[in-house]
């Protein structure tokens, strides 16, 4: 295959960024997209020019890091599938492709493609955890969780934190991952006692990340990899009211 | 170098209970005195950091991700064990530690083993306490697998997604810690070296991936958990970033480095696509429970499916070959690794592998779908099904998939005590990244749960009793105006500009490619002297020139992927000679150590009891080679014999 790329470019933090064009020829229509940027910049160091910089690590769709709005779509045109599972084979022999970076107040660019995420962690440390100190657990058996319930929370748990949702949402807002993760701690039953807590904070930390608010536009739901449905978003909206009005009763 | 294990003394099950009682406390109000680095985000880093922060220590804990959670440990597939015996099919601690002795071909060391599978059943409590959604029965309990190696069932799983599962459960603790400031977090920071002061760790050198910025870092020990070094083959199932930087720079400051050749090469991965690929898929092994191994029993049918005439479907019964049901009846499909691995590079090797390249076999589920319909199949492996639909294009619920063995799991690592403490005091190693609990061969399922036990259950308490030996008084004293730090803070940054000022003509790619190639071909499957020493000369030629051809661009204050991969790919070049030596002092054959010159007429491993019953421990010389040492194994619990899954 031959490709045309158009590739947003940024030297650092506080540059200007701009898209800059390059043709790549001999693509193989199974390699994936990354090893399609992988050609490319082995092209650019032959030429003695910078390399192209992308996040990504495991290459196999599950640690979150490859992170790229290709074509306008964040992680590209198959659904449900990460930057780094994409294949050429989906994509047609002479096409011209825009890739940029995610694009999000509360996820600057550190430099072409690469975003700092690290906002995501933040909510996850105000209370994306179940306290359960090491070696204070009891038998695993002695918590029954039926079937349904342990699915559902897996469902949810498989979020893989890339950023895709808030890339796509025209708010950019982390509505959809920050409910995967509520969603999945407090529909078991060790994530009970805190879930009032944990609702409130970690709705807390998002706003103060600099994430948007939702307005049900769906678009997060649509570009997720993981497919995580909008119903974590319901289900967050309900733990979080219910602890909102709590609180203000308390007072 | 002193390579005392430090095996308590005391029967095998009550080693580990004396031990604890036996270490020194610290007062928890001295912890918050005493700081702690631990190098690794994965589930024996964050699960060390989270437990010792939850004890009162201070701890630094890095990654060269963007977030702890994206450490490699997030791809494992499958399960882990635990002897729980939540089946009432005959599991036991026991009957864990020594399939796992077997399992590693007798090569490990029996204590450590033993505590394995005695904390086994903790991990899946604190696990399932955080809120890991392990897969359950209707009735609401913990389901189960079995894995290869193992005729009981005691794996734990979360779909196919166990690792993410575990290690979000382990980041979650290590975020609350994180949140309550106990732990200070430093993400795409590279460890590029470490700092020794009076013999002993005391703080690490990093690179900031982001600025460049190159820093010290003082404690009171280092904790290494930095995974495995499969990456040494180029392609593996490892990682884009998984190196050997952190525990070869350890290495060079004198700690002894176990069984480098040791490394494992899983039989279920998809087979290679072309010249660009960068990395290999692993199919989970679980696959292996419901899915038959086979090629044509001819070459002309082989052939035929090759060049796309003949759909494998239409190949009639008696002209497929079940190798591994018809070599190892009472294993079949579950043999371990490595035979599985070995087996599939024979039958292609007689030219009857299938795909494109000749390079792949069968995993068929035909059978299974027909006894159980589809719909089981699809509940039970439907996103690992989904994945080899999306990497290949075809569909396995109607093709069959087809496999290849891929580097996988690397066994050796950095030696360490039954403290799990290197040669260097004050150096402690975790998971994947030290030798400990799996000799020459890993069972499948077997190093999330060693992970694990590292961080959550044994080095909060050995950590605990090194501190406690060292003192209050100690406590904190390290400061980074010694001038240990600024010695090698300038090392460090010397040799990244000297990196960068080769200016030659080759991208650090294509140095590890090549590589990869003369480890995989000559450091793989099947090894020979001839072929060894080979690979030793060619490794130097490619150091040599690397060090003049490499061309790198960009700058060293700003994100330079190729300036990190360079770094690595300088250590691998180094490493991967380590573990050619190791292979060719190794003469013998065990585990996923294969030397053609040992093997019965069979062509099973033949391994040599009398002289290889040890561990090879090698030590850094400047300007020298390395210095063999051996610790000595010694069984007491369990009889050698031949491992044998006829
Ligand atoms: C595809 C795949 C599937 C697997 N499936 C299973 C399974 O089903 N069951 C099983 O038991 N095992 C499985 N394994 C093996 C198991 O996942 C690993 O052995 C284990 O997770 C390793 O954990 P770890 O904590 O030692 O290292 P890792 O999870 O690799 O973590 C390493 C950490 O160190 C950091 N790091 C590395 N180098 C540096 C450096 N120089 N500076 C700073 N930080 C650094 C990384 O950022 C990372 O945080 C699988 C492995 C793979 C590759
Ligand atoms: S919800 Fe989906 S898109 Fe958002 S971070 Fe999680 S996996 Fe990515
Ligand atoms: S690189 Fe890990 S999900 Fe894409």
């Amino acid at each position: 295959m031959k490709l045309k790329l158009k590739i947003w470019r940024q030297d650092d933090k506080d540059s200007q960024g701009l898209f800059k064009n390059y043709s790549l020829e001999n693509v193989s229509k199974d390699a994936s997209f990354l090893e399609m940027l992988d050609s490319l910049n082995e092209q650019l160091i032959a030429k003695d020019e910078v390399p192209v910089s992308f996040d990504h690590d495991c290459r196999e769709g599950i640690c979150g890091m490859c992170s790229m709005t290709i074509n306008g779509e964040p992680h590209g045109p198959e659904k449900a599938t990460t930057t780094c599972q994409l294949h050429m084979r989906h994509f047609k022999d002479g096409e011209t492709i825009t890739i940029e970076p995610w694009r999000a107040r509360a996820f600057p660019v550190l430099k072409d493609l690469v975003t700092d995420r690290s906002a995501f962690d933040s909510i996850m440390q105000a209370g994306g955890f179940i306290t359960a100190r090491t070696g204070s657990a009891v038998d695993a058996n002695e918590i029954p969780i039926p079937k349904e319930i342990a699915d559902e929370a897996m469902d949810a748990a498989a979020c893989i934190g890339c950023g895709a949702c808030v890339a796509a949402c025209p708010n950019a807002s982390a509505m959809l991952f920050t409910g995967a993760k509520v969603s999945h701690l407090n529909k078991l039953p060790q994530g009970k006692a805190e879930k009032e807590r944990r609702s409130l904070l970690m709705v807390e930390a998002m706003e103060d990340a600099g994430f948007g608010g939702c307005t049900n536009v769906g678009a997060c739901e649509a570009v997720c990899p993981k497919s995580i449905s909008l119903d974590v978003i319901a289900h967050l909206n309900r733990d979080f009211h219910t602890s909102s009005i709590k609180k203000i009763l308390n007072f | 170098m002193n390579l005392d294990p430090k095996i308590p003394e005391g029967p095998l099950s009550e080693k580990w209970s004396k031990h604890k009682f036996n270490m020194r406390l610290v007062n928890p109000a001295n912890r918050r005195k005493y700081h702690v680095i631990v190098v690794g985000s994965g589930l024996a880093g964050s699960s060390a950091a989270a437990s010792l922060a939850e004890q009162g220590y201070n701890v630094s804990c890095f990654c060269y991700q963007d977030s702890p959670r994206r450490a490699h440990s997030i791809a494992a597939q499958g399960g882990i064990n635990a002897s729980k015996n939540y089946q009432n099919d005959g599991d036991s601690i026991q009957r864990l530690f020594y399939d796992t002795i077997k399992g590693g071909d007798y090569r490990s060391r029996e204590a450590n083993v033993y505590r394995l599978a005695e904390v086994s059943s903790n991990i899946i409590d604190q696990c399932v306490a955080q809120g890991v959604p392990f897969a359950r029965e209707y009735g609401g309990l913990l389901a189960n697998r079995s894995f290869g190696g193992a005729q009981v069932s005691r794996t734990f799983y979360a779909r196919g997604q166990t690792g993410q599962q575990l290690l979000l459960g382990a980041y979650s603790s290590l975020n609350r810690q994180i949140g309550l400031g106990k732990v200070t977090m430093h993400t795409r920071h590279e460890m590029l070296d470490l700092v020794i002061i009076d013999g002993h760790a005391k703080g690490i050198i990093t690179r900031n991936l982001v600025t460049g910025a190159i820093t010290s870092h003082a404690a009171d020990c280092v904790v290494l958990t930095t995974g495995g070094y499969g990456n040494v083959f180029y392609l593996s199932t490892n990682a884009q970033g998984c190196n050997v930087t952190a525990t070869y720079r350890a290495f060079k400051k004198g700690a002894g480095f176990a069984n480098p050749c040791y490394t494992q090469i899983h039989p279920t991965c998809i087979p290679v696509h072309g010249e660009d690929q960068s990395k290999l898929t692993l199919m989970s092994e679980s696959l292996r429970n419901d899915g038959r191994v086979w090629v044509p029993k001819s070459k002309d049918i082989a052939e035929k499916i090759r060049a796309g005439h003949l759909d494998p479907n239409s190949v009639a019964e008696e002209d497929r070959d079940y190798y591994l049901e018809r070599k190892y009846p009472s294993f079949g499909n579950l043999a371990p690794r490595d035979i599985s691995s070995r087996s599939a590079k024979e039958v292609c090797d007689e030219g009857r592998g299938v795909a494109s390249t000749g390079l792949g076999v069968f995993l068929d589920f035909r059978d299974a779908i027909q006894r159980e319909g589809e719909q089981d199949i699809r509940e039970r492996y439907g996103n690992l099904f989904e994945m080899y639909n999306r990497i290949t294009g075809e569909d396995p619920y109607q093709t069959p998939m087809m496999i290849f063995p891929a580097v996988h799991y690397t066994m050796g690592g950095l030696w360490v005590d039954y403290n799990l403490q290197s040669s260097i005091p004050g150096l402690f190693v975790g998971g994947e990244a030290n030798f400990s609990d799996h000799g020459a061969n890993r069972l499948g399922a077997s190093a999330l749960m060693q992970g694990l036990a590292d961080g959550y259950f044994v080095l909060p308490y050995t950590i605990g009793n090194y501190l406690g030996e060292l003192g209050v008084s100690a406590a904190g004293s390290v400061s980074l105006s010694d001038p240990a730090f600024a010695k090698t803070e300038k090392l460090v940054r010397e040799r990244l500009n000297q990196l960068l000022a080769i200016k030659g003509n080759r991208s650090p790619r294509s140095f590890h490619k090549e590589l990869g190639q003369i480890i995989w071909d000559y450091c793989g499957m099947a090894r020979s002297q001839s072929g060894l020493q080979e690979a030793i000369a060619k490794i130097d030629e490619l150091k040599h020139e690397f060090w003049t051809n490499l061309r790198l661009n960009g700058r060293l204050d700003n994100l330079n992927p190729e300036l990190e991969r360079a770094g690595r790919v300088a250590d691998f070049i180094e490493f991967g000679q380590l573990m050619c030596r190791d292979a060719l002092m190794r003469e013998e054959s065990c585990g996923g150590h294969f030397r053609v010159e040992h093997q019965t007429d069979e062509g099973e491993a033949l391994r040599n009891d009398q002289e290889y019953s040890f561990v090879g421990v090698w030590e850094y010389k400047e300007d020298a080679k390395p210095v063999l040492h051996k610790e000595v194994l010694n069984f007491e619990n369990v009889q050698l014999a031949t491992r044998s899954y006829k």
